[in-house]
C-alpha cells in the first residue's frame, strides 16, 4: 500500500498536479510518524510512510496549507474525510488549492493503545495478515490488529469516503457500529455519579491543549482562552472546576461540528475519554434533531444552525436528558 | 546498604510519611502512574515513570505568589505562603532525579525564588532504580546511570526486598528515623542488578545518542540551520512538550482581578504557544517555527551555554512518548547533527 501511495504521489508531483504531498513520515521507531510535507521523489522515497501507525488526521493542516500557493496533495483515511468536509463546509479550506487521494484503511493502532495492552518498549512493529507483531525489547508480542486498535478505529463509521479526487484500492462500506454504548452507561447513572465521573476524568488535565489544537472542529484563529482581551484566558484557572469549564465549553462549541474522528483522545497525554462528551452531544443531536453525521456532506445547514418549528425546545432537552 | 523485605513496604511507607507527607507513583484511574499522596492500602505502581515529572512538587503549575486587597485608599500585600509541610517523595527515577539539579541552577541562582527554595528544603527525595528502560529513555546521554541513581536516598528492588541507602544528609535523616524497620543488607543483589540493567541499558535503541555536538559554541549555525521549516511544520503548538517535561521550566505571571483585589499567581507557561513572552507590542516570535525553535534552542544551546555544558535535557523520553505528531529533541538533535558540525 505504501508503494501505491508514493508511486501515485511522485507521479502527480511530475505532471505539475500538485508542487507538494502532505502525507506521514517514518520516525525513529516503528510507531512514530509525523505529519510532513514532501516536495520531491527523493523525499517520498526517503521517509514517507503508511501503515497502522499513521493515525494522525491530516485535514487540519489544510487550512494553512491551501493558503501558502501552489496545490498540495494530502492522503486522507475514511475517516479524515470528514473532518475535511466539515472544514469545507465552514469555508475553513481553499477546495481549490487542495488534491485529495482517499485512501483505504484498516484501523489504526497506536503506541497509547498499545501500552494500555500492557505492550511496552517496542523497538520493531510489522503487520502479518490480521496480527500486529511486536518486538519490544523484552520479547515478542503478537496481538490481533483488532485488538490492538485505537478506541475510535473500533467504533469505525466505516471504510467510505466521504470526499475525494481520487481513491486509491477499493471503496468500503458504511458500517453502524456502537459508538454510544458508553454514553448510555453514563447517563445511566445518576448525576451525582456522573459529575463525579467527570470530574474524576477531567482532574488528570495537565491543560496542554493537545485536545483542542489538534482538533479540526477548532480552527479559530485565536481561541478565546488564548486571548486576554477576551477577559476568559485561562492559561490557568482559578479553580479545578474552573479548569473543567474550558471542556465543557469546548465542547459545547464543537457540538454539531465534530465527526467524531477520536484525535482528542488519541492526543491527549492523561488519556482523558474526551470522546464521550463529544459523542454525547452527538447522541443527543440525533435524538432531538434526527440522526445527523457531521462531514457527511460540505454542503448544507446543519441541526444546530438551522432553524425549523419543530425544534426541541430547551425545556424538553432537559427533562428527556433524564434531568426531570 | 539497609533493605527491608518486601512485605513490610507498608510499614516502610507509613514510616516515612510520619510527620509529613509521602508521595509516590500510584496507577491512576486510566492505569497511569501518578505521584499520589500515600495513603493506608495503597501500591507502588510497576510502570517505569509517571506521566507528569516529578517537578511538581517543587515547582507547582499554578501558585499564588502574593494577593492585594483593597481597602479604600490602602493596599494591603497579603503573602499567601503558609510553613510548608514536609515531604518523601518515594519512586522518582534517575532522570527526574538529575532535573531538580537543572531546576536549581535556575531557581537557586541569584536572586534565589524563595518559594521553590522553600520546597526544595521542605522535601526528601528518595529513588528507585530502574530494571526495565524502555525504548524512549536516553538518560545514558547525559552521564545518568538509571542502574545507580542520585537523590537524597536511592533504593533498589529485587523480587524479595527493597535495599536502600543515603546519600545525603536529609537522606541520613530518613534513614535514621526508618531504623526499626532495616536490617544490615549485603549489597551483592544490588550489584547483580545494576550489572543486569547495564546490559539492557547497552541494548537500548538510543544507546549512542548524543547532544554533545550542541552547546553555547554552535549557536548561530544551530538558530539559522533551514531544517527547522521543515521540522516544526507539524507541530500543533500544544504545551504538552513542555508540561510533561521535568526540565521545562517556564513561567508567567499573571493577576487575577478578585473583585476587590489581585491574586498575584504564576503558572507554567509553554514557548510553543503563541503568547508566551508577549508584551506591549506583541510576541517576539511570530510564527510556530521560532517558538518551535526556542524550545530546542534552550535546551541544546542556551542552557549548556549558560550552566556550564549541562543540557536542558535529562533523557526521559516524556516527550518521545506523549507528542501528538511525534515530534521530540531526539529527532531534532538528529536532523541538526550534520548542521552544527560543518
Ligand atoms: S489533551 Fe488532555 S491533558 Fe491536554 S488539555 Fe486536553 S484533556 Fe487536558
Ligand atoms: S512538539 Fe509536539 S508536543 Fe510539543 S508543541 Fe509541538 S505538537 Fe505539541
Ligand atoms: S526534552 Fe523530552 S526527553 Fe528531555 S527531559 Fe524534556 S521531556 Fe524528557
Ligand atoms: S530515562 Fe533513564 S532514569 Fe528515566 S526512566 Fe528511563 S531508564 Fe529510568
Amino acid at each position: 500500500m505504501q508503494s501505491q501511495l508514493i508511486e501515485r504521489a511522485k507521479a502527480l508531483l511530475a505532471d505539475g498536479t500538485v508542487d507538494r504531498v502532505l502525507g506521514w513520515k517514518a520516525g525513529e521507531f516503528a510507531y512514530d510518524m509525523t505529519p510532513a510535507l514532501f516536495s520531491s521523489a527523493q523525499e517520498l522515497d526517503e521517509g514517507f510512510a503508511y501503515d497502522a501507525f499513521c493515525g494522525a488526521n491530516l485535514s487540519k493542516y489544510l487550512v494553512k496549507e491551501s493558503r501558502k500557493g501552489g496545490r498540495v496533495l494530502a492522503f486522507l483515511k475514511p475517516c479524515d474525510t470528514y473532518s475535511m468536509n466539515q472544514l469545507l463546509k465552514e469555508h475553513r479550506i481553499l477546495r481549490e488549492n487542495v488534491y485529495l487521494i482517499g485512501v483505504p484503511c484498516q484501523g489504526k493502532t497506536d503506541v497509547e493503545t498499545l501500552r494500555a495492552l500492557g505492550i511496552t518498549s517496542i523497538t520493531a512493529a510489522r503487520q502479518e495478515g490480521e496480527d500486529l507483531v511486536v518486538e519490544t525489547l523484552y520479547g515478542q508480542r503478537r496481538i490481533p490488529l483488532a485488538e490492538a486498535m485505537a478506541e475510535r478505529c473500533k467504533a469505525c463509521k466505516g471504510k467510505k469516503h466521504m470526499i475525494y479526487d481520487e481513491r486509491i484500492g477499493e471503496e468500503g462500506e458504511l458500517e453502524n457500529p456502537d459508538r454510544f454504548g458508553q454514553v448510555a452507561a453514563l447517563e445511566a447513572m445518576s448525576s451525582e455519579e456522573r459529575f463525579a465521573f467527570w470530574r474524576g476524568e477531567l482532574s488528570r488535565c495537565i491543560r496542554c491543549n493537545a485536545c483542542r489544537n489538534v482538533c479540526p472542529a477548532c480552527t479559530c484563529e485565536q481561541c478565546v482562552f488564548d486571548n486576554p482581551a477576551s477577559g476568559v484566558d485561562n492559561k490557568a484557572a482559578a479553580t479545578s472546576f474552573e479548569e473543567n469549564m474550558f471542556h465543557i465549553i469546548r465542547a459545547f462549541h464543537v457540538a454539531g461540528r465534530c465527526t467524531d474522528c477520536g484525535e482528542c483522545s488519541r492526543v491527549c497525554p492523561q488519556r482523558i475519554p474526551l470522546h464521550l462528551l463529544n459523542r454525547k452531544f452527538i447522541k443527543d443531536i440525533n435524538t432531538f434533531y434526527g440522526e445527523y453525521q457531521a462531514g457527511e456532506e460540505a454542503e448544507g445547514r446543519t441541526p444546530l444552525t438551522a432553524y425549523t418549528e419543530g425544534d426541541v425546545e430547551p425545556s424538553v432537552v432537559y427533562t428527556k436528558g433524564g434531568n426531570d | 546498604m539497609k533493605k527491608l523485605p518486601l512485605s513490610q513496604m507498608p510499614a516502610l511507607y507509613a514510616a516515612m510519611a510520619q510527620g509529613g507527607a509521602l508521595y509516590l507513583p500510584v496507577d491512576n484511574a486510566a492505569g497511569d502512574a501518578q505521584f499520589t499522596r500515600w495513603q493506608e492500602g495503597m501500591e507502588l505502581s510497576r510502570a517505569l515513570n509517571t506521566v507528569r515529572s516529578a517537578k511538581d512538587f517543587f515547582f507547582p503549575q499554578t501558585e499564588n505568589l502574593v494577593s492585594f486587597r483593597m481597602q479604600g485608599k490602602t493596599i494591603e500585600i497579603i503573602d499567601p505562603r503558609t510553613e510548608g509541610e514536609d515531604f518523601v517523595l518515594f519512586g522518582v527515577r534517575a532522570c527526574d532525579a538529575r532535573s531538580f539539579t537543572i531546576l536549581d541552577k535556575v531557581f537557586l541562582a541569584d536572586p534565589v525564588d524563595s518559594y521553590y527554595k522553600s520546597r526544595r528544603e521542605h522535601g526528601t527525595v528518595v529513588t528507585l532504580a530502574c530494571t526495565r528502560p524502555e525504548e524512549t529513555c536516553f538518560c545514558q546521554s547525559f552521564g545518568i546511570d538509571p542502574a545507580d541513581p542520585e537523590g537524597d536516598a536511592a533504593c533498589w528492588l529485587t523480587e524479595d526486598a527493597l535495599y536502600i541507602t543515603a546519600r545525603t544528609a536529609k537522606g541520613e535523616a530518613l534513614l535514621a528515623r526508618l531504623d526499626g524497620l532495616l536490617e544490615d543488607a549485603d549489597p551483592a543483589p544490588v550489584e547483580a542488578q545494576k550489572a543486569q540493567t547495564a546490559a539492557i541499558l547497552a541494548k537500548l535503541p538510543l544507546a549512542q545518542f548524543t547532544t554533545r555536538s550542541f552547546g553555547g559554541d554552535v549557536l548561530m549555525k544551530a538558530f539559522d540551520s533551514p531544517k527547522w521549516a521543515s521540522l516544526s511544520e507539524a507541530c500543533l503548538g500544544c504545551g504538552t512538550c513542555t508540561f510533561v517535561c521535568p526540565t521545562c521550566q517556564c513561567y508567567d505571571i499573571r493577576d487575577f482581578d478578585t473583585g476587590h483585589g489581585i491574586q498575584r499567581y504564576r503558572c507554567w507557561d509553554s514557548c510553543m504557544y503563541s503568547d508566551f513572552t508577549k508584551m506591549a507590542h506583541g510576541n517576539p516570535r511570530t510564527s510556530q517555527l521560532e517558538r518551535f525553535r526556542q524550545r530546542f534552542m534552550h535546551k541544546l544551546v542556551y542552557f549548556p551555554a549558560n550552566n556550564d555544558g549541562e543540557y536542558g535535557c535529562v533523557g526521559c523520553g516524556r516527550c518521545l512518548a506523549k507528542c501528538p505528531i511525534s515530534m521530540n529533541i531526539v529527532k531534532v538533535a538528529k536532523a541538526l547533527e550534520g548542521d552544527v558540525h560543518e
